[in-house]
Protein backbone atom coordinates (compact mmCIF):
# COMPACT_ATOMS: atom_id res chain seq x y z
CA UNK A 1 0.00 0.00 0.00
CA UNK A 2 1.20 3.48 -0.52
CA UNK A 3 -1.78 5.60 0.89
CA UNK A 4 -0.47 9.31 -0.04
CA UNK A 5 -0.95 8.14 -3.80
CA UNK A 6 -4.07 5.98 -3.22
CA UNK A 7 -2.63 2.63 -3.94
CA UNK A 8 -4.31 0.38 -1.76
CA UNK A 9 -3.53 -2.90 -2.80
CA UNK A 10 -0.35 -4.76 -3.81
CA UNK A 11 -1.05 -7.99 -5.50
CA UNK A 12 -3.68 -9.84 -7.11
CA UNK A 13 -3.49 -13.80 -5.54
CA UNK A 14 -6.36 -14.72 -7.53
CA UNK A 15 -8.53 -13.28 -10.07
CA UNK A 16 -11.26 -15.56 -11.75
CA UNK A 17 -13.52 -13.27 -14.20
CA UNK A 18 -15.66 -16.19 -15.04
CA UNK A 19 -16.88 -16.85 -11.58
CA UNK A 20 -16.72 -13.10 -10.88
CA UNK A 21 -14.24 -13.22 -8.35
CA UNK A 22 -10.95 -12.24 -7.06
CA UNK A 23 -8.70 -11.72 -3.82
CA UNK A 24 -5.78 -9.78 -3.36
CA UNK A 25 -3.13 -8.63 -0.75
CA UNK A 26 -2.29 -5.84 0.61
CA UNK A 27 -0.35 -4.37 4.07
CA UNK A 28 -1.06 -1.73 5.95
CA UNK A 29 2.27 0.75 5.45
CA UNK A 30 4.41 1.05 9.29
CA UNK A 31 4.39 4.83 8.37
CA UNK A 32 2.33 7.52 6.84
CA UNK A 33 1.26 10.67 7.29
CA UNK A 34 -1.97 9.48 7.72
CA UNK A 35 -1.20 7.86 10.81
CA UNK A 36 -0.27 11.32 12.33
CA UNK A 37 -3.38 12.41 12.27
CA UNK A 38 -5.75 9.22 12.38
CA UNK A 39 -4.66 9.31 15.55
CA UNK A 40 -2.03 10.57 17.06
CA UNK A 41 -0.87 7.68 19.73
CA UNK A 42 -3.46 5.51 18.54
CA UNK A 43 -2.82 4.71 14.67
CA UNK A 44 -5.89 3.65 12.83
CA UNK A 45 -6.27 2.42 9.28
CA UNK A 46 -9.12 5.30 8.49
CA UNK A 47 -12.55 3.19 7.36
CA UNK A 48 -12.95 5.51 4.32
CA UNK A 49 -9.39 3.89 3.09
CA UNK A 50 -10.56 0.07 3.71
CA UNK A 51 -13.54 0.94 1.73
CA UNK A 52 -11.46 2.50 -0.95
CA UNK A 53 -9.17 -0.59 -0.91
CA UNK A 54 -12.44 -2.95 -1.18
CA UNK A 55 -13.53 -0.48 -4.06
CA UNK A 56 -10.51 -0.98 -5.72
CA UNK A 57 -10.34 -4.60 -5.50
CA UNK A 58 -13.92 -4.79 -6.45
CA UNK A 59 -12.63 -2.18 -10.04
CA UNK A 60 -9.85 -4.69 -11.04
CA UNK A 61 -12.27 -7.74 -11.02
CA UNK A 62 -14.52 -5.38 -12.94
CA UNK A 63 -12.02 -4.08 -15.50
CA UNK A 64 -11.19 -7.79 -16.34
CA UNK A 65 -15.07 -8.46 -16.44
CA UNK A 66 -15.08 -5.77 -19.18
CA UNK A 67 -11.95 -6.89 -21.14
CA UNK A 68 -10.13 -3.55 -20.41
CA UNK A 69 -12.02 -1.55 -22.01
CA UNK A 70 -14.21 0.26 -19.15
CA UNK A 71 -13.44 2.14 -16.23
CA UNK A 72 -15.23 1.22 -13.42
CA UNK A 73 -16.32 4.34 -10.95
CA UNK A 74 -17.69 4.33 -7.60
CA UNK A 75 -21.06 5.23 -7.20
CA UNK A 76 -22.12 3.70 -3.95
CA UNK A 77 -21.31 2.29 -1.10
CA UNK A 78 -23.98 0.32 1.35
CA UNK A 79 -23.68 -1.58 4.50
CA UNK A 80 -20.12 -0.96 5.19
CA UNK A 81 -19.38 -2.33 8.48
CA UNK A 82 -15.55 -1.75 10.12
CA UNK A 83 -16.09 -4.72 12.36
CA UNK A 84 -12.74 -4.24 14.59
CA UNK A 85 -9.49 -1.77 14.10
CA UNK A 86 -7.06 -2.16 11.40
CA UNK A 87 -3.91 -1.17 12.09
CA UNK A 88 -0.12 -0.50 10.86
CA UNK A 89 1.84 -3.08 9.71
CA UNK A 90 -1.50 -5.63 9.14
CA UNK A 91 -1.98 -7.89 6.39
CA UNK A 92 -4.99 -7.41 4.40
CA UNK A 93 -7.04 -9.96 2.41
CA UNK A 94 -9.49 -8.56 0.61
CA UNK A 95 -12.43 -10.88 -1.19
CA UNK A 96 -15.10 -9.18 -3.90
CA UNK A 97 -17.17 -11.16 -5.80
CA UNK A 98 -19.84 -9.42 -8.56
CA UNK A 99 -23.96 -9.99 -7.73
CA UNK A 100 -24.90 -7.86 -10.39
CA UNK A 101 -24.26 -6.77 -13.73
CA UNK A 102 -26.67 -3.95 -15.16
CA UNK A 103 -26.07 -2.04 -18.31
CA UNK A 104 -23.60 0.76 -17.62
CA UNK A 105 -23.14 -0.49 -13.50
CA UNK A 106 -22.34 -3.62 -11.39
CA UNK A 107 -23.00 -4.27 -7.88
CA UNK A 108 -20.10 -5.79 -5.89
CA UNK A 109 -19.45 -7.58 -2.51
CA UNK A 110 -16.27 -7.13 -0.35
CA UNK A 111 -14.77 -7.84 2.20
CA UNK A 112 -11.51 -7.64 4.04
CA UNK A 113 -9.70 -10.25 6.17
CA UNK A 114 -6.80 -9.70 9.07
CA UNK A 115 -5.92 -13.00 9.60
CA UNK A 116 -8.66 -15.03 8.66
CA UNK A 117 -11.28 -13.08 10.36
CA UNK A 118 -13.36 -10.18 8.52
CA UNK A 119 -12.92 -6.67 9.59
CA UNK A 120 -15.04 -4.68 7.20
CA UNK A 121 -17.21 -5.39 4.33
CA UNK A 122 -19.35 -4.05 2.38
CA UNK A 123 -21.99 -3.73 -0.57
CA UNK A 124 -20.77 -1.72 -3.64
CA UNK A 125 -22.23 -0.09 -7.17
CA UNK A 126 -20.07 1.15 -9.46
CA UNK A 127 -20.87 2.88 -12.96
CA UNK A 128 -18.13 1.88 -15.69
CA UNK A 129 -17.45 3.51 -18.93
CA UNK A 130 -14.85 3.41 -22.03
CA UNK A 131 -11.87 5.06 -20.37
CA UNK A 132 -12.09 8.36 -20.54
CA UNK A 133 -8.48 9.07 -22.23
CA UNK A 134 -5.61 7.37 -23.52
CA UNK A 135 -3.31 8.73 -20.58
CA UNK A 136 -5.51 7.21 -17.66
CA UNK A 137 -5.93 4.02 -19.75
CA UNK A 138 -2.46 3.95 -19.84
CA UNK A 139 -1.73 4.45 -16.47
CA UNK A 140 -4.20 1.64 -15.48
CA UNK A 141 -2.11 -0.96 -17.51
CA UNK A 142 1.05 -0.08 -15.84
CA UNK A 143 -0.86 0.00 -12.52
CA UNK A 144 -2.19 -3.65 -13.57
CA UNK A 145 1.72 -4.93 -14.33
CA UNK A 146 2.47 -3.88 -11.05
CA UNK A 147 -0.05 -5.71 -9.04
CA UNK A 148 -0.35 -9.12 -10.91
CA UNK A 149 -3.32 -8.39 -13.39
CA UNK A 150 -2.90 -11.39 -15.71
CA UNK A 151 -1.72 -9.91 -18.84
CA UNK A 152 -3.67 -11.96 -21.51
CA UNK A 153 -6.77 -10.02 -20.00
CA UNK A 154 -5.54 -6.56 -21.13
CA UNK A 155 -6.82 -6.28 -24.39
CA UNK A 156 -4.66 -3.97 -26.33
CA UNK A 157 -6.97 -3.13 -28.97
CA UNK B 1 -50.40 -11.57 -9.36
CA UNK B 2 -49.50 -7.66 -9.32
CA UNK B 3 -48.69 -6.07 -12.56
CA UNK B 4 -45.95 -5.08 -13.97
CA UNK B 5 -46.53 -1.65 -13.31
CA UNK B 6 -47.41 -2.53 -10.05
CA UNK B 7 -44.28 -4.14 -8.99
CA UNK B 8 -42.05 -1.66 -10.73
CA UNK B 9 -44.01 1.22 -8.74
CA UNK B 10 -43.90 -0.83 -5.23
CA UNK B 11 -39.63 -0.91 -5.72
CA UNK B 12 -39.64 2.60 -6.81
CA UNK B 13 -41.56 3.46 -3.44
CA UNK B 14 -39.40 1.48 -1.30
CA UNK B 15 -36.19 2.16 -2.88
CA UNK B 16 -36.70 5.99 -3.34
CA UNK B 17 -38.78 6.30 -0.19
CA UNK B 18 -41.73 7.70 -2.20
CA UNK B 19 -45.29 7.18 -0.82
CA UNK B 20 -46.69 4.37 -2.80
CA UNK B 21 -50.33 6.72 -3.46
CA UNK B 22 -48.39 9.22 -5.53
CA UNK B 23 -46.91 6.67 -7.78
CA UNK B 24 -49.48 6.44 -10.67
CA UNK B 25 -48.64 4.70 -14.29
CA UNK B 26 -48.42 8.44 -16.36
CA UNK B 27 -45.39 9.51 -13.29
CA UNK B 28 -42.79 10.35 -15.18
CA UNK B 29 -39.68 8.86 -13.17
CA UNK B 30 -37.15 11.72 -13.41
CA UNK B 31 -39.66 15.02 -14.09
CA UNK B 32 -42.35 14.27 -11.49
CA UNK B 33 -40.89 11.77 -8.85
CA UNK B 34 -37.57 13.39 -8.48
CA UNK B 35 -35.57 9.82 -9.47
CA UNK B 36 -31.75 10.71 -10.35
CA UNK B 37 -29.21 8.72 -11.76
CA UNK B 38 -27.96 7.08 -9.09
CA UNK B 39 -31.03 6.26 -7.68
CA UNK B 40 -31.71 4.67 -11.03
CA UNK B 41 -29.41 2.43 -10.51
CA UNK B 42 -30.72 1.27 -7.68
CA UNK B 43 -33.95 0.54 -9.63
CA UNK B 44 -32.58 -1.21 -12.25
CA UNK B 45 -30.67 -3.38 -10.48
CA UNK B 46 -34.28 -4.50 -8.53
CA UNK B 47 -35.75 -4.44 -11.85
CA UNK B 48 -33.30 -6.56 -13.13
CA UNK B 49 -33.64 -9.26 -10.16
CA UNK B 50 -37.12 -9.21 -9.71
CA UNK B 51 -37.91 -9.89 -14.00
CA UNK B 52 -34.58 -11.20 -14.52
CA UNK B 53 -33.52 -9.46 -17.27
CA UNK B 54 -31.29 -6.21 -17.83
CA UNK B 55 -32.45 -3.32 -18.45
CA UNK B 56 -30.65 -1.42 -21.71
CA UNK B 57 -29.90 1.66 -19.99
CA UNK B 58 -26.94 2.48 -21.98
CA UNK B 59 -28.58 2.17 -24.97
CA UNK B 60 -32.51 4.13 -24.01
CA UNK B 61 -29.57 7.06 -22.69
CA UNK B 62 -27.79 7.12 -25.72
CA UNK B 63 -30.93 7.23 -27.86
CA UNK B 64 -32.23 9.87 -25.78
CA UNK B 65 -28.89 11.78 -26.17
CA UNK B 66 -29.04 11.76 -29.87
CA UNK B 67 -32.93 12.39 -30.13
CA UNK B 68 -33.92 9.50 -31.08
CA UNK B 69 -36.08 9.03 -28.33
CA UNK B 70 -37.40 11.01 -25.74
CA UNK B 71 -37.38 10.17 -22.13
CA UNK B 72 -41.52 9.64 -21.82
CA UNK B 73 -40.72 7.04 -23.72
CA UNK B 74 -38.81 4.87 -20.91
CA UNK B 75 -39.25 6.51 -17.93
CA UNK B 76 -43.20 7.20 -18.00
CA UNK B 77 -43.98 4.61 -15.71
CA UNK B 78 -46.85 3.06 -17.87
CA UNK B 79 -44.01 2.93 -20.62
CA UNK B 80 -41.35 1.26 -18.47
CA UNK B 81 -43.64 -1.44 -18.10
CA UNK B 82 -44.63 -1.71 -21.50
CA UNK B 83 -40.63 -2.08 -22.39
CA UNK B 84 -39.88 -4.50 -19.15
CA UNK B 85 -43.40 -6.78 -20.46
CA UNK B 86 -41.39 -6.68 -23.87
CA UNK B 87 -38.08 -7.63 -22.33
CA UNK B 88 -39.28 -10.57 -20.36
CA UNK B 89 -41.22 -11.68 -23.77
CA UNK B 90 -37.83 -11.82 -25.58
CA UNK B 91 -36.50 -13.38 -22.82
CA UNK B 92 -38.76 -16.15 -22.72
CA UNK B 93 -38.76 -16.48 -26.67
Amino acid sequence: MHLEYFHLIDRIAAIDPAARTIVVDAIVPRESTIFEGHFPGHPLMPGVLLIEAMAQTSGWLLIAILGFQRMPFLAAVKEAKMRTFVTPGEALRIDASVIHEGSGFAVTEAKIGVGGKTVCNATLTFRHAPFPNPDMRGHMEAMAKRIGFPEQAINHD
Amino acid sequence: MSSTFDEIASIIAETCDIPRETITPESHAIDDLGIDSLDFLDIAFAIDKAFGIKLPLEKWTQEVNDGKATTEQYFVLKNLAARIDELVAAKGA
